[in-house]
């Protein structure tokens, strides 16, 4: 079928943003998502290895972790986490066959809790 | 008196081995045409070398599915009102995930085998459970009476080119499929069960439900993919207390 194009481009080709419905998006942000907290994954352990060269080389980059920059990473972490757990929810429900006509609202409530949980942990880390 | 609208039509213009390009004619419109009538028209009056498909012109044959402003439509029965506004441009290009033949017509073969192969049938005895709960009706006239219908499918592959999972994986049965598989009942036929509970059938589907958006017919295709992933769950849990030999499976 659609065998024309390349293995690499087609790989891709998920994420085609063209004409998308509501729960296409919604699509698209889980996988964004899941990308992003896996590459995060092996970011942490990069970093939890730090400890294996002692004390000194980990309070240093602690210290490092108070950058304004860092903090922008660490609060796209917790949007992650809740923006896939919350869709989460709504994709397990309806692999089950429960809600699935009411999949769309769902995903509406799913992301606004979302937000709402992402602006209330933006303000504690930024303003305290 | 008839409204009349001035807009810019977008073709998507391509022919074998050459590269894709737009072209662009300006025309007069009455907002309440749709827009196989501007296609048509465009054949007529300004190029007739632009190859397109139609037959039915009232969503009945699948024949004219394309991209309207990116978004998969029936042409006849998109009314140009719907997709753009006086004075704006209007995009017309063919149906994404299959190969282009030419210009607005996609090679949708595979398609038609695949349907063929779960046995989905263009005429469709009403069994209840086919049909979503809320279109459901009331019950037959007779009692035991089967009454027969047009399938809802009606092969558009609207789904299959919106399908993002589709988009990057060829081999994945696809929304219409699926859902003739559904339609087809899984229980007359055993092999079907194992062609849809499979890493390119029902677990393949990553729910965006971007075939249920563009159905034109109420197929629903991503309802029905479910609805056969609680089959194959309640199956698993049946077979889990009550091992059976294989040649059961399904049943
Ligand atoms: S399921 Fe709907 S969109 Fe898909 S081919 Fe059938 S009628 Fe067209
Ligand atoms: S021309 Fe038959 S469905 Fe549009």
């Amino acid at each position: 079928m659609n065998t024309q194009s390349n293995f690499v481009v087609r790989a891709f080709r998920w994420f085609d943003p063209r004409g998308r419905s509501l729960s296409g998006w919604g699509f698209m942000i889980h996988r964004l998502t899941a990308l992003g907290l896996t590459f995060y994954l092996f970011l942490h352990l990069i970093v939890l290895g730090q400890l294996a060269q002692g004390p000194d080389a980990y309070d240093n980059f602690l210290k490092s972790t108070e950058s304004p920059l860092y903090k922008i990473g660490e609060l796209s972490v917790v949007a992650a986490v809740f923006l896939h757990g919350l869709n989460g929810v709504r994709i397990v429900m309806t692999s089950f066959g429960i809600a699935v006509p009411r999949q769309r609202e769902i995903f509406i409530g799913a992301m606004v809790i979302g937000l709402v949980a992402i602006v209330i942990f933006g303000i504690r880390m930024f303003i305290g | 008196m008839v409204e009349k609208w001035n807009i810019t039509v977008k073709f998507y213009r391509q022919k074998q081995g050459e590269k894709p390009h737009d072209q662009e004619i300006k025309m007069d419109v009455n907002p309440d045409e749709n827009v196989i009538d501007l296609v048509e028209r465009a054949w007529a009056l300004h190029d007739r070398t632009l190859v397109f498909a139609h037959a039915c012109h009232h969503s009945t044959c699948g024949a004219c599915g394309m991209r309207v402003n990116e978004r998969e439509k029936l042409a006849c029965i998109t009314p140009v009102r719907s997709v753009v506004a006086n004075g704006g441009t209007l995009k017309v290009a063919p149906l994404r995930n299959f190969p282009v033949i030419s210009d607005l017509v996609v090679d949708m073969g595979e398609l038609y085998r695949r349907m063929d192969l779960v046995g989905h049938q263009p005429v469709d005895s009403d069994r209840e459970e086919a049909i979503q709960p809320e279109f459901r009706p009331a019950g037959p006239a007779e009692p035991n009476e089967d009454f027969m219908r047009l399938s809802d499918c009606i092969e558009c592959g609207l789904c299959m080119s919106a399908c993002p999972v589709f988009s990057s994986t060829p081999d994945y049965l696809g929304p219409a499929v699926l859902a003739g598989a559904h339609q087809a009942g899984l229980e007359k036929n055993p092999l079907l069960f194992k062609l849809i509970d499979s890493a390119t059938g029902v677990w393949r589907c990553h729910s965006a439900f971007e075939c249920t958006a563009v159905c034109p017919s109420n197929v629903d295709p991503g309802w029905r993919i479910m609805e056969l992933r609680r089959k194959v769950i309640g199956d698993r849990v049946k077979t889990l207390f009550n091992p059976r030999k294989p040649a059961e499976v399904g049943k």
